[in-house]
């Protein structure tokens, strides 16, 4: 049999049982090796469940810093019994198996073609804790420490890591230490460390910062002048505005009263907190909810009426498997068409596609720029993959020097001037109409928002040419939006290609390595990450220049796909779509794959000149 | 309805209020609802109540779902910002609108269809929220504007005008609002303006979230024999337990009662409220009190009205949320933004 064999680029995946406390051990470890230096990547594969089903954590340690889910288990770390046969499955080829052998498996239930490392952790912790709590919670730790000797990982950023957790918590600190540097010492002692994988420390971590996309886009909230979050408890969204109260506690309490400068309602489903955060923004504060694709479904009936009462609002998406309410901790990118056109009659959204935490975070400051500047919903399209997961990015940027742009606000002083004020009037011909906001002045200005009845001037009107007028300005509207988008962004490839790829969000990291996996191959690709809806006119221009494009997205219909084909007029005979949606996050093993097997079925063998 | 505009001009010697507005500067567009509809006189007692409490228009913010009654915003206050929202779900916009600016005054106008129904799950968080609002419910059993059919707060064995026998059992607004945890309860009739007015004026100086069921009957629907929402129907059946004779903090309380019929209310503001028992054994500052002898004259047919209930002391959702005093729409970035400084503390801590 031969051995896996690597140094800082290998997969750690631990199968546990959910709610027996592992969760924080197994961050603790790839905290640790994160602060050796070497990347880190974790991925929660979790059930819609709080005690006793089945729980992963999957960590892929790649010192190049390729931050996808890479596919295949080098080290399982097997925690529990349920799912022992898919898990031991799951190990390649010359991998390692690390598994509780108190009472010891027999044979048939492991493989050949493995190494099997066995250690008593139950028979150590019940001779050690007589409290069954911290049996169960401290035999993580104790693989922790383990697995720290088998991996030849350094104990004291683990000890530090402890340290910096429970400051002034003396008897915890202690007790951690101790449950650490018995497993270690056990390990050292009677297992084979180290194994062929090991971490080796590295400085290929740099400034970057480790953080949750849910987490971030609550700072982006905070930082973009977010005063109003009403939500409603679901998953994998629901962090979002728990990350917002807990972010607002400690930089949004006024210092003199102590009174708060946010409120955050859990309303009682989305429809009203939809309705509050339109109420809000009609009312100019800047307001957002944080849902998933079933929270979308209910809300769109409003979502239409902010669109055609032309209200801000910003809706952060967590995308995760649909349709209905199913695989609500299973990720996916599902949502865009039902984003892009939510509601009845004729209505087009402003959609956002963050590629990780740090951009969840500068997108959704963006947001609630654009949607006082449009006066209109603006979706941030994030997921389960990058809301949920731990994942190391650029540090966060903010330039003081910004200033909010509220868009275009009648004040009292210019009502008073006598300026014209006509609600849905396109006064400078961008599509954007002046708002005034209620209480402004005595007698001008008001008026009385409704749906799509209604002349330029917000008086009620059934006629058919002040509905086609306003329909048309807000298609006008829609084409400023463009010029307001943070542009798509291209990846050139080293030498000249004739394949293009398009692809956005959370498939970004799976992307990038991949197209260096397939450049090493021979197959150059060019590829434009979108982050905006509605496109700009050089994703158009990118289609145009390849013959052939990929999509690659995390859903079964090709529903960008779609958008470029219906919105940017792009010729669908030369999309290739690359479709990945069995709700784990896209590999660069998938793409390459499809790649590959799309190019060679196109490549066009040149015939060899006869040898002289 | 009158296709007839108003004439703008108007008698020289109308009386104005301390801002200098007459009743007139409180009015809104033309009326499109039927000639006869409970609603108008509703708008009419609006209108009333805010000239009569010197408020400035435009620091009213007025919304409604949809539906006949939630048209009528237009037709009252045209100095004000209003809303048509969407069918049930005006509490939900007008909780938002608050959370953005606690310093305007929100009148929620809402029908039967709108709150009992579609509406019903918002109409209650909205009062258990304690939203610092007058919501008025325009009751009038039926739904108007799709041609008469039953709404969820018909009577059982209340009769259509096609003839049906209603069979299902009504929804009690203020019950579920005195349940809930509505701080000033009442219920009037569009056909007494002289009790309605008085309540909507005190409603109005309620901190909290004030509800008002008006029994507002249907002409074009719900005006019938066998009907148990017509004018003739109500009048035959009103209990009003009390009379507000609202007096505004601005004024002096002058008026000359009979001793022992008169209790008076103190609200937030100091508005002084004295109130005048017809029934004997209501207390209206008693809510269990209210809740059982409001279950026990519903059953003896009578339609109860008056000041049902009223808590001088609530606190509102911003107390609740412990918000500052500035409305949040007025914030800055300076305010609101934490900055760079910050931000790379924020990143040094995730390193």
């Amino acid at each position: 049999m031969k051995r896996i064999s690597s140094i800082n680029d290998f997969v750690v995946k631990f199968a546990n049982v959910n709610g027996s406390g592992s969760a924080s051990a197994n961050e603790l470890f790839a905290r640790a090796i994160l602060r050796m230096g070497v990347p880190v990547s974790p991925r929660n594969i979790f059930p819609s469940n709080i005690q006793g089903l089945p729980t992963w954590y999957e960590v892929r340690v790649n010192e190049a810093g390729y931050q996808a889910r890479r596919g295949g288990v080098d080290l399982m770390v097997a925690m529990n019994p349920q799912t022992w046969d898919a898990d031991v499955a799951e190990i390649e080829a010359g991998g390692y198996l690390f598994y509780d052998n108190t009472k010891p498996m027999p044979k048939s239930k492991l493989r050949e073609d493995i190494e099997v490392i066995g250690m008593p952790l139950t028979e150590i912790c019940n001779a050690t804790y007589t409290d069954p709590r911290q049996r169960q919670l401290f035999k993580n730790i104790i693989y922790v420490g383990a697995l720290s000797a088998l991996l030849e990982m350094d104990p004291t950023e683990i000890e530090r890591l402890f340290s910096e957790q429970y400051k002034g918590k003396e008897t915890l600190l202690q007790s951690n230490v101790k449950a650490l540097r018995l497993g270690r010492d056990y390990a050292l002692e009677h297992l084979p460390c180290p194994l062929g994988l090991r971490v080796v420390r590295a400085n290929a971590v740099g400034n970057k910062i480790f953080l949750e996309g849910n987490s971030a886009a609550a700072l982006g909230a905070v930082y973009g002048g977010a005063t109003v979050c009403a939500w409603y408890p679901i998953t994998p969204s629901s962090s979002v505005a728990e990350a917002f109260t807990k972010h607002c506690q400690t930089y949004r309490v006024d210092p003199a009263t102590g009174k708060r400068k946010f409120a955050v309602v859990q309303a009682e489903d989305e429809l009203a907190s939809i309705g509050m955060v339109i109420g809000a923004g009609w009312n100019g504060a800047r307001a957002f909810t944080s849902t998933s694709g079933p929270g979308v479904s209910l809300m769109t009936e409003f979502i239409g009426l902010a669109h055609f009462a032309e209200i801000p609002a910003v809706i952060i998406n967590v995308q995760r498997g649909g349709p209905s309410t199913g695989m609500p901790t299973r990720t996916q990118q599902s949502d865009v068409i039902s984003c892009a056109y939510a509601s009845h009659g004729d209505t087009k959204h402003v959609l956002l596609f963050p590629e990780d935490p740090a951009e969840c975070f500068e997108l959704t400051a963006k947001a609630f720029d654009l949607a006082e500047r449009l006066q209109t919903p603006i979706f941030v399209m994030t997921d389960l993959d990058i809301g949920m997961n731990t994942r190391l990015c650029e540090p966060l940027k903010w330039d003081d020097a910004q200033v909010y742009d509220r868009g275009k606000v009648m004040s009292e002083e210019e009502l008073e001037t006598g300026r014209d004020f006509g609600r849905y009037l396109d006064a400078d011909g961008d599509g954007i109409c002046f708002r005034t906001l209620p209480g402004t002045h005595p007698s001008r200005g008001a008026y009385f928002t409704r749906g799509t009845t209604k002349d330029r001037y917000a008086r009620y009107s059934e006629r058919g040419p002040d509905y086609v007028d306003n329909m048309q300005r807000l298609l006008r509207k829609f084409e400023t939006a463009k010029t307001l988008l943070p542009a798509p962004l291209l990846y050139p490839a080293a030498k000249p290609a004739r394949f293009g790829a398009i692809f956005y969000g959370s498939t970004s990291p799976a992307m990038q390595e991949a197209l260096d996996v397939l450049a090493e191959r021979g197959i150059h690709v060019n590829a434009l990450r979108v982050r905006g809806f509605p496109f700009h006119n050089e994703i158009a221009d990118f289609a145009a220049a390849h013959p052939w494009v990929f999509v690659v997205e995390q859903n079964r219909d090709a529903q960008l796909k779609t958008l470029l084909v219906n919105e940017a007029k792009i010729n669908p005979s030369r999309l290739l779509s690359v479709l990945h949606y069995d709700g784990t996050p896209i590999t660069a093993r998938f793409i390459v794959d499809q790649i590959s097997q799309h190019a060679s079925s196109r490549s066009v063998v040149p015939i060899k000149k006869t040898a002289s | 309805m009158t296709y007839l505009a108003k004439p703008l001009l108007h008698h020289p010697e109308l009386h104005r209020n301390t801002l200098g507005y007459t009743r007139r500067d409180y009015e809104g567009k033309i009326s499109t609802l039927c000639a006869g509809c409970g609603h108008d006189s509703i708008s009419a007692s609006i209108i009333q109540a805010c000239w009569e409490l010197d408020i400035e228009p435009h620091k009213v913010a007025k919304l409604s779902g949809i539906g006949c009654s939630s048209k009528t915003p237009d037709y009252f206050l045209g100095n004000s910002h209003g809303f048509n929202s969407v069918h049930g779900r005006m509490p939900s916009v007008v909780t938002g609108a608050n959370l953005a600016n606690r310093e305007l005054l929100y009148l929620g106008v809402s029908g039967d269809g709108d709150s009992a129904s579609i509406g019903l799950g918002q109409f209650a968080h909205c009062m258990r929220r304690g939203v610092n609002m007058v919501y008025i419910v325009e009751n009038n059993g039926v739904y108007g504007l799709t041609k008469g059919q039953f709404s969820a707060t018909a009577d059982k064995g209340s009769k259509s005008k096609r003839g049906v026998v209603n069979a299902d059992s009504p929804i009690d607004m203020v019950g579920l609002a005195l349940q809930l945890g509505a701080t000033y309860v009442a219920r009037g009739f569009s056909g007494d303006k002289k009790q309605l007015v008085p309540l909507i004026k005190a409603a109005i100086e309620h901190r909290g979230v004030a509800f008002i069921d008006v029994v507002s009957p249907c002409i074009a629907f719900n005006n019938h024999a066998g009907s148990t929402k017509s004018y003739d129907y109500v009048r035959e059946h009103n209990e009003a337990v009390n009379r507000l004779d609202f007096i505004s903090s601005r004024d002096p309380l002058t008026a000359d009662y009979e001793p022992g019929t008169i209790t008076t209310i103190t609200q937030h503001d100091g508005s002084v409220t004295p109130l005048r028992k017809l029934a004997p054994d209501f207390d209206a500052t008693d809510r269990i009190k209210a809740m059982n002898y409001l279950q026990e004259r519903a059953a003896a047919g009578e339609v109860v009205t008056g000041l049902l209930y009223v808590n001088p002391d609530a606190d509102d959702m911003h107390a609740h949320l412990d918000t500052i005093e500035a409305p949040l729409n007025r914030l800055s970035e300076r305010e609101l933004c934490p900055g760079n400084v910050a931000l790379e503390k924020i990143n040094a801590a995730l390193r």
